[in-house]
């Protein structure tokens, strides 16, 4: 279809600004003037919202179907919640209001703190970062400042990161200026703890954990792991990415770790919106409290139900963004809990029986790679269908999109060959994973019979198979207004039909 | 009973157990340990039925004064700008609110295009040449900047103009030891920077970054500054305001090489801070240096036009700990209210929006003067649609006695500068009226007589 720029006309607007008749004129130094108008599209109101709508029924959401995408945790997202976030004194609300002017909303930001520090069985909250990886930074830096209290900041460079991390955890570790010790993974899909102890020293700053894991799978030996760190005076910060197979069932803190960022996004249905907006809390230990980002979010009197925006931290990190953080996201969240209350443990068991369910009808034709019972998401791999057929992870991720799903993460963790990483959550019909299991099984079928069903996939779609390479190679990131390539085949006549209505 | 997120019959329970081979949903947890399960219920309040959420939330918005309950005209970065219909109406549709990052292109072109389409608004914004699909908001992409100046230059300082928003430089100030930068700060002369502060400072660092219009709402001398910084060899980053981007010059015409800030006026509400977007756009020889998700065009299978997250070897889920950022979520959605919302103003809307600003501010300066007797602190400074004024007392009893009359007239600038506890920054949106800013004229000469 074409881009909006295509459709513009000099002189079309749907905006009206209002103008006022006897004010001073606009005057700006003739040297800091615009020489030239950007070159916005033109278009009247209608087409604007035609493009946009159009445009919305070539994407695929939680709200058109299944997306078992594993380890992003796409999960409904209650209508509810945006109706709430729209609220005037949500939406309008000014950041620098003076904390009387603003009492609802840091009595929001307050609860929505102790209810994570509940969850996770810790004893502080910062809700500052905007999403999961900006909480894993702002948790190495807590490290950080830990150490350079204690005047171990020298000696200590190093952080551990399990070889099926997500990529956000050694990248984080670069920028907070640590350096990687990767530590390989058991035969049973665990931490291979041998391997640990002899990578934990004095060297050693921190450990970066997801558990359960990437692999979809509780770590067995944790309290062993816990054990081997603290032991060596180092810290253990949990990644929780993958907290909804866990609420209520196991905690963070419980299980040792001593950071935690929480994705609000996952697990407290953030809606995703494309790619964002996220939002990554972190709960720390008392031990790091005063090292969090300021302004802290404290409840000045209980008695009188007042809130209010502490800034005299003096062994705080910094700010890692701007204000408290991204208000929004909290809203929907603390609206999501208040839904679940101590039912959240339902919620996770629902996810992971869910999980369970789906594994258990697709593992005798997919490879498991690590068998025994999942979390909230597995791990199958393809390889015997690459092995066979020819058909890789890839050609049954576009095949399902045939189906009408959604497919499925792909090729992660690295560390299994041709990796479909499947996370049904909680919010599905049995019928739904039925279907879903059924086309997986169908696919299976086809990849022996008919392998270029799979290799030429997707077939229904608004677009054929896209050449990542040439985009990658001859990169356009932009419009290139009078240069640029149109589109082809636009708008093609479906077959003629009978009138229909006068 | 069951949930209304929740979907499974005591029926469906029994069977997929069944499938699965244990007898119980507890025995699905058995690899947890024993020492380090939950052993009570969550201690939170007991669950809430919709309409009963909705009333305590409405009960907290009900808590919170905003900008429609009192007429405001505070700015200092986050702005009171109308947000109009058609932005909510597409950001509503489920089909982009409730899609993940647009892994699986075939199914994702219209977040690809769309991200496409903000890319180029934001590169004919800014007069770039490429642009990300966004950051989280305008202190971050700040601190991502560092990030390749860094790597581009191999040099280790960072030079800030003390009139750029505190809040940007707090934030460059936490994330610069991680990237082993140093952060100096030039501070400004009666409201905006020289450039030979700018030039001196500049020697050896890897980037001069300054904001146009300033914290103060000062225009700059902003290819002064630029030239600073490029002549030292240092890359000039430029943080401005969108929507002063219809009257004000873009930053690629004047020599930057990295042009970024906060995109929340320009399309998204306020919302105590977020969520909103932060833009980043840069010369060409920065692509393969940028942050985050970028949307390149490609062609499928078929010879037809598409749209792919492309340069991916940049990111950390291919590159690790050599990527150029840990960024993966972002903030499309708020993003794709941006386009909307440049899309429904148009080149001409945003001359007239930036015109507007400018005519209310200066009528406000005026009517300070004359009502209030209340002077600009810079008086021989051009200003945008922000202006600092002396208000002969404590401003933040000024604001908190001018907020009993219903108005609130600005932000006290004593909280981050010191010399500043009477000054008073004025913003004024196109949302404000002249009988909005006469009434703020006559509270403040009430409250500072």
């Amino acid at each position: 279809m074409k881009l909006i720029y295509e459709k513009s006309q000099a002189g079309r607007r749907a905006s009206s600004i209002p103008r006022h008749e006897g004010l001073p004129a606009p005057e700006i130094p003739d040297e800091l003037r615009r020489s030239e108008p950007p070159r916005l599209p033109e278009v009247p109101e209608f087409e604007l919202i035609r493009h946009f709508t159009e445009l919305s029924t070539r994407n695929f959401g939680i709200d058109n179907g299944f997306y078992p995408l594993g380890s992003c945790t796409m999960k409904y997202n209650p209508r509810i919640n945006e109706r709430l976030v729209a609220l005037p004194g949500f939406a309008n609300l000014h950041p620098l209001q003076d904390e009387d002017g603003a009492q609802g909303a840091l009595e929001l930001e307050w609860r929505l703190q102790e209810i994570l520090r509940e969850v996770t069985g810790l004893d502080a909250v910062s809700l500052q970062p905007a999403a999961g990886s900006q909480g894993e930074l702002t948790g190495l830096m807590l490290v950080r400042a830990y150490f350079e209290d204690r005047g171990e900041s020298e000696q200590r460079r190093k952080v551990v990161i399990p070889d099926t991390a997500h990529g956000t955890n050694p990248a984080s570790v670069t920028m907070a200026g640590y350096e990687v010790t990767p530590v390989k993974t058991d035969a049973r899909g665990n931490i291979d703890v041998d391997d640990l102890r002899g990578r934990v020293d004095e060297h050693t700053a921190a450990l970066m954990l997801t558990n359960p894991s990437t692999l979809g799978l509780f770590d067995e030996n944790i309290e062993q792991i816990t054990e081997i760190f603290h032991g060596a005076g180092a810290l253990m910060y949990y990644d929780g990415a993958n907290l909804n197979a866990v609420c209520g069932i196991s905690r963070p803190g419980d299980m040792g770790f001593d950071i935690v960022h929480i994705n609000l996004h996952k697990t407290f249905s953030q809606p995703h919106g494309g790619g964002g907006p996220g939002g990554g809390p972190i709960a720390v230990r008392d031990i790091l409290e005063p090292f969090l980002p300021v302004p802290a979010v404290v409840r000045r009197d209980e008695a009188t139900n007042t809130y209010g925006l502490d800034f005299d931290r003096p062994k705080s990190i910094g700010k890692v963004r701007g204000y408290s953080g991204p208000f929004g996201v909290f809203v929907r969240s603390y609206a999501y809990m208040r839904m679940y209350g101590p039912r959240l443990r339902e919620m996770s068991e629902t996810a992971v029986l869910n999980a369970n369910y789906v594994l258990a009808r697709l593992k005798g034709v997919y490879d498991l790679p690590f068998d025994r019972l999942c979390m909230h998401e597995f791990v199958l791999s393809a390889r015997a269908l690459k092995r066979d057929n020819g058909t890789t992870a890839l050609d049954v991720a576009k095949r399902l999109m045939d189906y009408g799903f959604h497919p499925p993460t792909i090729y992660f963790p690295l560390i299994v060959p041709e990796a479909l990483m499947v996370e049904p959550t909680e919010t599905e019909t049995k019928e739904t994973l039925d279907a879903f299991c059924d086309a997986m099984l169908a696919i299976a079928r086809e990849s022996a019979e008919d392998p270029e069903v799979l290799k030429k996939a997707p077939h229904g779609r608004p677009v054929k198979r896209l050449d990542e390479v040439r985009a990658a190679k001859q990169p356009v990131v932009k419009y290139g207004f009078d240069k640029h390539a149109g589109a082809t085949g636009e708008r093609q006549p479906v077959a003629v039909e009978a009138p229909k209505g006068v | 009973m069951t949930h209304p997120y929740l979907a499974l019959t005591d029926d469906d329970r029994e069977e997929m157990l069944r499938t699965i081979g244990v007898s119980s949903v507890d025995e699905l947890f058995r690899d947890i340990p024993a020492g380090v399960r939950f052993g009570r219920p969550l201690d939170l309040e007991p669950a809430l039925s919709e309409q009963e959420l909705s009333a305590h939330l409405g009960a907290l918005a009900a808590r919170n004064v905003d900008s429609t309950r009192e007429i405001s005209f505070l700015g200092a970065g986050i702005y009171d700008h109308y947000v109009p219909a058609v932005v909510d109406a597409v950001m509503q549709r489920g089909e982009f609110l409730t899609a993940y990052t647009p892994y699986q292109p075939e199914m994702s072109q219209g977040v690809l295009q769309s991200i496409f389409e903000y890319q180029t608004a934001i590169c004919e914004l800014t007069g770039m040449d490429v642009s990300n699909a966004s950051g989280y908001d305008g202190t971050t992409v700040t601190a991502d900047a560092c990030y390749i100046a860094k790597h581009a230059t191999g040099k280790s300082t960072i030079v800030i103009t003390e009139a750029t928003n505190p809040q940007v430089r707090q934030v460059v100030r936490t994330y610069a030891p991680g990237f082993g930068l140093e952060v100096v700060e030039v501070p400004h002369r009666g409201g905006t920077t020289d450039p030979d502060d700018v030039r001196r400072a500049a020697e050896g660092a890897a980037a001069v970054i300054f904001q146009q219009p300033n914290m103060f709402g000062c225009l700059e001398p902003a290819p002064d500054l630029a030239a600073a910084a490029n002549d030292a060899e240092a890359l000039s980053i430029a943080h401005v305001d969108p929507l002063s981007l219809g009257v004000l010059e873009a930053p690629g015409r004047y020599g930057c090489s990295i042009a970024l800030g906060e995109g929340q006026g320009a399309g998204n509400f306020p919302a105590f801070g977020g969520p909103h977007y932060g833009f980043l756009a840069a010369r060409q020889d920065f692509i393969r240096r940028m942050p985050g998700r970028i949307v390149g065009e490609t062609v499928d299978a078929a010879g037809e036009r598409g749209y792919v997250l492309t340069l991916q070897t940049r990111e950390q889920h291919i590159r690790r700990e050599k990527a150029t950022s840990n960024i993966t979520t972002n903030q499309t959605l708020l993003a794709l209210g941006g386009l909307v919302y440049l899309t429904w103003l148009g080149p001409q809307g945003l001359r007239e929006l930036g015109e507007t600003c400018l005519s209310l501010a200066a009528y406000a300066k005026q009517q300070l003067r004359e009502r209030a007797g209340l002077e600009p602190v810079f008086a021989d400074r051009a200003t945008f649609k922000e202006f600092a004024v002396r208000v002969g007392r404590n401003a933040r009893e000024v604001i908190a006695a001018a907020r009993e009359h219903g108005v609130h007239p600005g932000y006290a600038l004593g909280r981050d500068y010191e010399g500043m506890d009477d000054v008073l920054l004025v913003a004024v949106t196109e949302k404000r009226t002249p009988a909005e800013i006469d009434r703020l004229a006559d509270v403040l000469a009430e409250v500072t007589a």
